[in-house]
């Protein structure tokens, strides 16, 4: 029996908790899963501009033929299990280094491993690219020593093109990921470590028993934000590369949008192999969820 | 033996830092000197500097990309920070099943690829015209699944009895959150300020697609149009990559601190 006009205390604060997480809401759905709902139609379609008719799956279809899409999967995939794995391994190494008490400069470690990431992709692609010219500093420095007669191309190359993109990826990228394993490993008790330590534990089984199976939401967060973004790359393959030679090291991201701006656009198609790198980042975060999850 | 163990640790430390940074600093040093001192892969900065500024001027209007890329990245972090912040601590502080279904199916909204979104929003905006429009650059990322689950994750180590006191004095819902929330979570919105006004400033493909005016385009979308000259000026190239480089750097060195303690706080 109450009141109809006036609100119990309870439902005003469930009323306001709607109230704060709408707009938030409303612009995800707004900005992401209308325009991907959009996406999903136009991949049907065929035509330029609004002057657009069904053409069923045939978008689809053309994609496993086209070889150059092929090639940028192909890249997208190299880059993805070579470059993530060593990234994050190498992280999580530097993050248990640095969680060490009686490290010294630990601040200044960290600040230094960290610095990459405060710069933009667009810099730093440029900044590689200069590194690695025919007449750039590396070139110079190996024919100073004697390594090379002339500069070596190594981003004439598709080989160490492709290199030269994860290289850069891993400098880029790594210290980003340190700083998560670091925030997880102040979440766990040093003195487990300790305890650790006086039975007699070697520093690989620790890192191995102790570090890793604490730190696995944090790993999975990383390992899952990680593939997420590799299968978007775009910045590096746009200004590093030019996604060359002659498509070697392009990135579907970058061919998605040569097919939808540079060239004639073709938003259907570009609409379709935008939707294989959604299903491709799906399937690979229910994996790696699926992994994450085991116990054993 | 543990001397050595640690001699190791620290070679292996020092030689990471090293390569970290050196890219950045033979960029710094790059941008004093002229591109042939460059090439000759000289070490020292040089006295270029001025020079290279001076043509880099005549090719490019640098304040007015710099003006955007501040305009657009300070608008879009404040108005970013208050939403998502306000969904994280709504989402957590009145948590029920219903509120726990839509954050689920926001956080499905992290694996939709920007390419996927990216045609459809073009075509929106572009008949909406919001081409070459502040409002164009901050919308789509106005609001990320990531910065609410931040929040959300910090908003759960938000004291619940000080929010009962709260209510008691009088204080409305929404003024706890402001009054209350707001300044006890300060780093936790220093991390997510780093974050959004990194991402936004460093942001590249989103502003190509809209910014088609040269008088709207920012400073990555500058540093990459020198790129397709001729020769390359390494000394020009390298200022224009310093000057885009230095307000995310200070952005970082300042809020370093209480980036670093928001990230532990979000991750728990």
């Amino acid at each position: 029996m109450s009141k109809p006009k006036k609100m119990n205390l309870n439902q005003k604060q469930n009323l306001s908790g709607w109230f704060f997480l709408a707009p938030a809401t409303a612009f995800i759905a707004m900005m992401s899963f209308f325009p991907m709902f959009k996406a999903l139609i136009l991949s049907f379609k065929t035509g330029i501009g609004t002057n657009m008719t069904w053409t069923g799956i045939s978008n689809y279809v053309r994609m496993f033929q086209d070889a150059v899409f092929m090639q940028s999967l192909k890249n997208t995939f190299f880059y993805l299990i070579i470059q993530v794995p060593i990234m994050l391994i190498l992280a999580l190494i530097l993050a248990t280094m640095l969680n060490d008490r009686h490290l010294r400069c630990k601040g200044l470690f960290r600040t230094m491993i960290f610095l990459p990431c405060a710069t933009s992709l667009v810099s730093y692609a440029i900044i590689f690219r200069s590194l690695f010219a025919v007449d750039g500093f590396v070139n110079t420095i190996l024919i100073k020593l004697g390594f090379l007669n002339t500069g070596y191309n190594f981003l004439g190359h598709p080989m160490s093109a492709r290199i030269i993109i994860i290289v850069a990826l891993i400098w880029r990228w790594t210290g980003y990921n340190m700083v998560f394993y670091l925030s997880g490993l102040q979440n766990i008790e040093y003195s487990v470590y300790e305890a650790a330590k006086i039975d007699g534990a070697s520093p690989f089984k620790i890192f191995t028993k102790i570090t890793v199976p604490l730190l696995k939401p944090t790993i999975l967060l990383t390992a899952i934000m990680s593939t997420n973004g590799t299968l978007q790359l775009f910045d590096e393959s746009w200004n590093l590369t030019f996604g060359g030679p002659a498509n070697a090291s392009i990135t579907m991201s970058h061919y998605i949008y040569n097919m939808s701006f540079k060239y004639v656009p073709n938003f259907g198609y570009a609409a379709a192999m935008s939707y294989l790198i959604l299903i491709l980042v799906a399937v690979l975060a229910f994996i790696q969820m699926k992994v994450g999850d085991k116990r054993d | 033996m543990i001397k050595l163990k640690r001699m190791g640790q620290y070679v292996f430390l020092i030689i990471t830092s090293l390569l970290s940074i050196f890219p950045l600093v033979w960029m710094a040093i790059s941008a004093t000197n002229k591109s042939a001192d460059v090439v000759k892969g000289v070490m020292m900065p040089g006295t270029y500097l001025l020079k290279n500024l001076e043509s880099l001027m005549n090719q490019q209007n640098v304040w007015k990309a710099m003006g955007n890329s501040f305009k657009y990245a300070i608008i879009l972090t404040i108005v970013s920070l208050i939403i998502c912040s306000l969904a994280g601590y709504g989402f957590e502080i009145y948590h029920d099943k219903g509120k726990d279904v839509v954050m689920n199916i926001i956080l499905l909204a992290m694996m939709v690829p920007f390419a996927a979104t990216m045609i459809p929003l073009f075509q929106m905006f572009s008949s909406a015209n919001l081409l070459n429009t502040t409002m164009g650059f901050i919308l789509p990322t106005i609001s990320t699944p990531f910065l609410i689950m931040m929040f959300r994750q910090s908003a759960r180590s938000f004291p619940h009895d000080i929010m009962e006191a709260a209510r008691i004095d009088g204080l409305g819902e929404l003024a706890i959150f402001f009054k209350m929330f707001m300044p006890t979570m300060r780093s936790t919105y220093a991390a997510a300020m780093t974050i959004t006004f990194m991402n936004a400033w460093n942001s590249y493909l989103w502003p190509k697609v809209i910014m088609t005016d040269a008088e709207s385009i920012t400073m990555p979308m500058l540093v990459a149009n020198l790129k397709a000259g001729y020769t390359t000026d390494y000394g020009v190239l390298m200022l224009a990559v310093l000057l885009c480089s230095i307000p995310t750097m200070i952005v970082f060195f300042v809020l370093q601190k209480s980036f670093a303690e928001g990230i532990t706080g979000a991750v728990k």
